[in-house]
């Protein structure tokens, strides 16, 4: 016998695979499905011990299948014998490594079948690949790779235009955004994403106030803009640049929306979500505040007095537990707890037991939040595992690191009560079930309940939209949201458009900027004018210098024991060391690659 | 201003330049194949990789631009290595049976395996399947594309059709029409410019010469060959004559001895398009509360194609006169077949083109009137430099010839025709003279020469202000025509090539890598006018004897009948 030793070509096999995951990372957009499904069953192949009929043989056949439809040469009858093959595999292999190779074929098989098709009959790919990953990540399609090479060149304030371009609030997204751009992020292949968020932030605090730029003369037209959150306040910039009159109505006293009354000032300080905002109503724009449509004013009044309207009321109320004592004293929802802190009317949970319920990041921000109001202890409860939780994991781990305790696998079963009072909270065991969605699915375990003590209970179970008014005018709803075509139009009312979170669901804050930007152009173009945005910015030519694998900077943070104390920003902005490094890391996949010949940029939209 | 070194040499350049034009300023040669000046430089072939001192990796010339200290080294072992395996990739997915293709010899891929020293290559050879009708005039080869994407990019960038697509990812990433479909399907003018842009043969016309040889050996057919404008000042390059040698009156004799029974010319019809085109724009100016404006020039086919295909609501402001080629094949088969006493049946009309488009006009069937096909076969410029080489015509051994009589007379305003601005300019010779009573300078309205793609003169002409527009290449079609609807630009009369610097820089003309030769071709058809005796198109006595003898006057019933067509009418497919 001899002691296990990992040999040197096994140690570049396992680099390989972890080469091969974070290739998987950078996948582009618009690759060909049938063609990733023929590398996957190769890759299978190769993963193969060859014992069995199906896997070794199957799937090679499969895979020559797959290759004849790719040419070309195939006729529906081989797609029939794909989905024979592909699920005869599945049926009769001895492992894994075979059937859930022919499962995945057969997934395809329905989910890109007009792929297949059109392989088969017109010889050619449906999917049209896009050369930026990272600006096809991104919602609102922000021009990435150009204002990295701006800050590399020190034009912070360019920087600044040219992301405005697409995202009028680049203060806001450079804290909080969740950056689905770094996800796609092609330099995953050689080391790890560019810390675009990072840098967006470094460019605009370099930049200072940076002024927007004129509006178009007035066309005559005015908008009604009812929500002055992220998805509104996006419509009404852009709205108010290509010419029109924009007035922005909003139920509180600030704007805002979830950035002021859902997200912490301990991530988003007030100062730069109204740094933003200033630039935004620097435009132009008429706000009235307090105004709550259904009451005071009505959705028809405002139909009556403006050309167009755009509603985005975004999802401000809470989902209910359905439990015993829920409605008992000491049991409120998170919007409810952030929005009065984001009032600046906190509560004071000084030597509070504080339970959080949820795993989202609303949940994240409760307990943070909770923690930073003085309570004894703050547990969040989750009914799956943590890995299942749609929290950020670097949210997780700060709440952690603050000394909030998770505790996954439980569910609420009803709030213990004195006099009226949360003084607890009943949990039950759940055992990780079948996967579905992805996710696996929380059943009851073979344990006794446990009863958390809580003097406080936030319930952070997802949000709904409050659409009753609307819905009596008209408006068509489905599960309360607002129902609309791809473009924001409301069906059946020529002007009346909607979007964010009201349109579709409780999400991020660049989804609502997308939404309030893709609006803007579909008003414009329902008025019949074409007014194009643009940023008068040009972009420096990319570098030609050699690209070295390059550890990525991270963002550094106060230390847990200091931030937990206030609600000051806890995370610092890169040095000029770190965004240098940063910048000079991007591979301008605007430039090479599919880029010099289909990418580039849209300098106008 | 940017100083570097390349090959220890030092340059300084303008910011911005790229390593291949760095390199170039001092002599120094790097191999490319998809770049083209000005249009397209996607650095997809990677053959004009170079190394840069501190780089990890070779560059790209053609898209690395110069920055200040910069060394290059366009010749180590490494980027010769590189570029060499690059070409031996290519060459393994290209039909490399260069015996039998179109461009033997004038292939910008198979010179570079030659100046590379390829003698054996170490891939596997795997072509695509060619998949094409053969009757279309364009025809494509998928299996000697070589990817570099040119006819994306001239036909998006500069014609602005999108007709070419990058179709499919990976190993199976290739070009074809918009959408997978047909050529016919698609909104193609059939102008050519992708075939003049391609480096190799994966794209050329259809070859017609067979027909024509077939004509010639006929006994019974009478052979009568007609040669547009210019034609003359590109006709030598493909047989590597020098210009000064490839005269009009060498080509007179090079098509009699290729067998032409009557070696005629295109200007005569030119001519005749002024008579009648002049006197229609003269008219409808003069009505013109009947009609709106502009009037558009209808002799180039790809234009009138592009305004069906995109703008059939303005068809009918192109001009009815028919094109010279249209109009030449319908005198010959009526007025001269009855002069020469022939059976019109028996007549062969060729027509010796700087287009591809012409193959498609020749074959409308709504444009013949005659009761015969106008035109019988449509040779491009390049064709008939491989009718000549394949009738083994010594060329360099022909004395000058005279074209024949009467189609073969031709004045200055008509050999313009095949420049940008030329039909404008012989146009307003005419109206000029017929509005003042005397002719003007035939200098007078220069202005509108030149291969910028758009021009505009404003003049009096006996009292009547006329605003003319010249566009050429349909990307600045386009904007024209986008200016009219708009109102944002208001013309009388305008002349649009589909071809960037008119037919002179036509899809038809001899393939040059990396030249751009309109310009220069150009100049050779305005140097034929001011040497003409006759330099304006009502001064052409051979146009009057045919009116006095046959038409009687422009735009009279007859003319009507055999000189002017409905576009209205015409088959697309």
């Amino acid at each position: 016998m001899i002691v296990n030793q990992q040999t040197a070509a096994q140690k570049k096999v396992d680099e390989l695979y972890a080469t091969l995951g974070r290739r998987r990372g950078a996948s582009p957009f618009g690759s060909c499905p049938v063609n990733l499904t023929a590398s996957f069953v190769q890759l299978c192949l190769a993963q193969s011990c060859g014992k069995c009929v199906p896997c070794r043989v199957g799937l090679d056949r499969l895979h020559a299948l797959l290759e004849k439809i790719l040419d070309g040469r195939a006729t529906t009858d081989d797609l029939r014998a794909v989905h024979r093959s592909a699920a005869a595999i599945y049926d009769s292999a001895d492992c894994a490594i075979g059937f859930e190779a022919a499962r995945l074929v057969l997934d395809g098989l329905e989910a890109f079948r007009d792929d297949y098709l059109s392989h088969i009959e017109n010889g050619i790919c449906t999917a049209a690949f896009d050369a930026v990953p990272c600006v096809a990540g991104c919602p609102a399609n922000v021009d990435v790779p150009g204002y990295i090479a701006l800050i590399r060149e020190e034009r912070y304030a360019d920087a600044v235009r040219l992301i405005r371009k697409d995202n009028p609030f680049p203060g806001v997204c450079g804290l909080i955004c969740e950056h689905p751009c770094e996800k796609h992020c092609r330099r995953q292949i050689v080391d790890d994403s560019i810390n675009i968020r990072g840098l967006k932030r470094y460019a605009v605090e370099r930049a200072g106030i940076v002024p927007t730029p004129p509006c178009a003369p007035f066309n005559g037209k005015t908008v009604a803009v009812i929500g002055g959150g992220p998805a509104g306040l996006t419509a009404a910039y852009y709205l108010q640049l290509k010419g029109y009159h924009v007035t922005v109505f909003e139920k509180h006293k600030r704007l805002g929306g979830m950035l002021r009354y859902g997200i912490p000032s301990y991530r988003l300080p007030d100062d730069d979500l109204d740094r933003d905002i200033n630039a935004i109503l620097s435009t132009g724009i008429q706000v009235r505040l307090g105004v709550d449509i259904g009451g005071e004013i009505t959705f028809d009044q405002i139909r009556s007095e403006y050309d167009s309207v755009y509603i985005a009321i975004g999802a401000q109320i809470v989902n209910r537990m359905n439990i015993p004592g829920q409605d008992s004293e000491g049991v409120l929802s998170a919007v409810e707890l952030l929005g009065a802190v984001g009032a600046g009317e906190a509560p004071d949970f000084t030597g509070k037991h504080v339970v959080v319920v949820g795993g989202g990041n609303v949940a994240m921000d409760a307990t943070r939040t909770a923690k930073r109001l003085g309570a004894a202890s703050v547990t969040c409860v989750y009914r799956r595992r943590i890995e299942d939780m749609t929290a950020a994991r670097e949210e997780i781990d700060g709440a952690i690191a603050e000394g909030c305790e998770i505790m996954p696998m439980l569910s609420p079963v009803r709030i213990e009560t004195e006099n009226d009072h949360a003084v607890g909270i009943a949990v039950q065991p759940q055992l990780s079930g079948p996967i579905e969605n992805g996710r696996p699915k929380p059943i009851n375990a073979d344990q006794p309940e446990i009863v958390l003590p809580a003097d406080v209970v936030i319930t952070a179970i997802g949000q709904a939209i409050d659409s009753a008014h609307f819905e009596s005018s008209g408006v068509g709803t489905e599960r309360r949201r607002i129902k609309a075509d791809p473009s924001g139009a409301v069906p059946g009312m020529p002007g009346v458009f909607t979007g964010g979170d009201c349109f579709f669901g409780p999400s991020t804050v660049v989804r609502a900027i997308d939404s309030g930007k893709v609006v803007a152009g579909n008003i414009d173009h329902y008025f019949g004018f074409h007014t194009p945005i643009t940023s008068g910015v040009d972009i420096p030519p990319a570098q030609t210098i050699g690209k070295p694998a390059w550890g990525r900077v991270n963002m550094r943070e106060r230390t847990a024991g200091d931030r937990k104390e206030d609600f000051n920003l806890m995370e610092a902005c890169l040095t000029d060391e770190e965004a240098a490094q940063e910048c000079s890391r991007c591979l301008r996949c605007d430039h090479y690659g599919y880029g010099a010949f289909r990418g580039g940029r849209k300098d106008r939209w | 201003m940017v100083n570097l070194r390349i090959n220890d040499k030092p340059v300084t350049v303008e910011d911005g330049t790229s390593i291949l034009h760095a390199a170039r300023q001092i002599g120094i040669t790097i191999p490319s194949l998809c770049y083209l000046k000005h249009v397209s430089k996607v650095a997809a072939c990677r053959v004009c990789m170079v190394e840069i001192k501190g780089t990890d990796r070779l560059m790209a010339a053609c898209d690395t631009i110069c920055a200040e200290g910069m060394e290059v080294y366009t010749n180590t072992l490494r980027a010769l290595v590189a570029r060499r395996n690059n070409v031996q990739l290519i060459l393994s997915q290209h039909d490399c049976n260069c015996a039998t293709c179109v461009r033997s010899g004038n292939c910008t891929l198979q010179k570079l395996a030659a100046d590379m020293n390829i003698i054996e290559n170490p891939y596997e050879t795997k072509l695509p399947a060619n998949n094409w009708d053969p009757k279309l005039p364009i025809i494509r080869t998928a299996s000697k594309c070589v990817q570099c994407f040119r006819c994306v990019a001239v036909c998006e960038k500069i014609q602005g059709m999108n007709v070419w697509e990058f179709l499919g990812t990976g190993s199976r990433a290739t070009v074809g029409v918009r959408g997978g479909r047909r050529l016919d399907e698609v909104n193609c003018t059939y102008c050519g410019q992708c075939i003049t842009h391609c480096p190799t043969g994966a794209l050329r016309e259809r070859d017609d010469t067979e027909k024509v040889i077939a004509a010639i050996d006929d006994p019974k057919k009478i052979v009568v060959l007609q040669v547009a404008p210019a034609v003359r000042a590109a006709w030598g390059e493909g047989l590597g004559l020098p210009k000064e040698f490839a005269t009009e009156k060498r080509m007179a004799a090079a098509f009699r001895a290729a067998g032409a029974n009557y070696v005629f010319d295109t200007n005569f019809a030119a001519d005749l398009t002024i008579m009648e085109e002049g006197n229609e724009l003269l008219y409808k100016m003069k009505h013109s509360w009947e009609f709106r404006r502009p009037l558009f020039t209808s002799c180039c086919p790809g234009w009138v194609r592009f305004l069906k295909l995109e703008y059939p609501d303005m068809v009918p402001q192109l001009s009815t006169a028919k094109s010279p080629q249209q109009m030449f094949g319908a005198v010959t088969k009526t007025w001269f077949a009855k002069t020469h006493n022939i059976d019109p049946k028996d007549i062969f009309c060729v027509s010796v083109m700087p287009c591809t488009a012409k193959k498609y006009e020749c074959g409308v069937p709504e444009v013949n009137s005659s009761g015969f096909r106008d035109v019988d076969a449509v040779l491009t410029t390049r064709e008939v430099d491989r009718l000549l080489r394949l009738k083994w015509i010594n060329v360099a051994d022909l004395p000058e010839e005279e074209f024949d009589s009467p189609l073969g007379e031709g004045t200055g305003a008509a050999v313009i025709f095949g420049a940008t601005g030329g039909v404008m300019e012989a146009a307003l010779r005419t109206a000029y003279a017929v509005l003042e009573g005397h002719n003007p300078d035939p200098d007078a309205f220069q202005a509108v020469r030149g291969t910028d793609g758009r021009k505009e003169l404003s003049a009096t002409i006996g009292g009547v202000p006329v605003r003319a527009c010249v566009a050429s290449g349909l990307s600045n079609a386009r904007a024209v025509v986008e200016d009219i609807r708009a109102g944002r630009a208001q013309y009388d009369f305008v002349e649009i090539m589909a071809c960037p610097g008119g037919c002179a820089g036509g899809g038809g003309q001899p393939f040059r890598e990396g030249m751009e030769l309109a310009g220069e071709r150009g100049e050779t058809l305005y140097e034929i006018d001011r040497k003409n005796s006759v330099r304006f198109s009502h001064e052409n006595a051979s146009v009057q004897k045919a009116y006095d003898d046959f038409f009687d006057k422009p735009l009279s019933h007859r003319s009507h009948e055999l000189l002017h067509t409905d576009q209205a009418t015409w088959s697309l497919r």
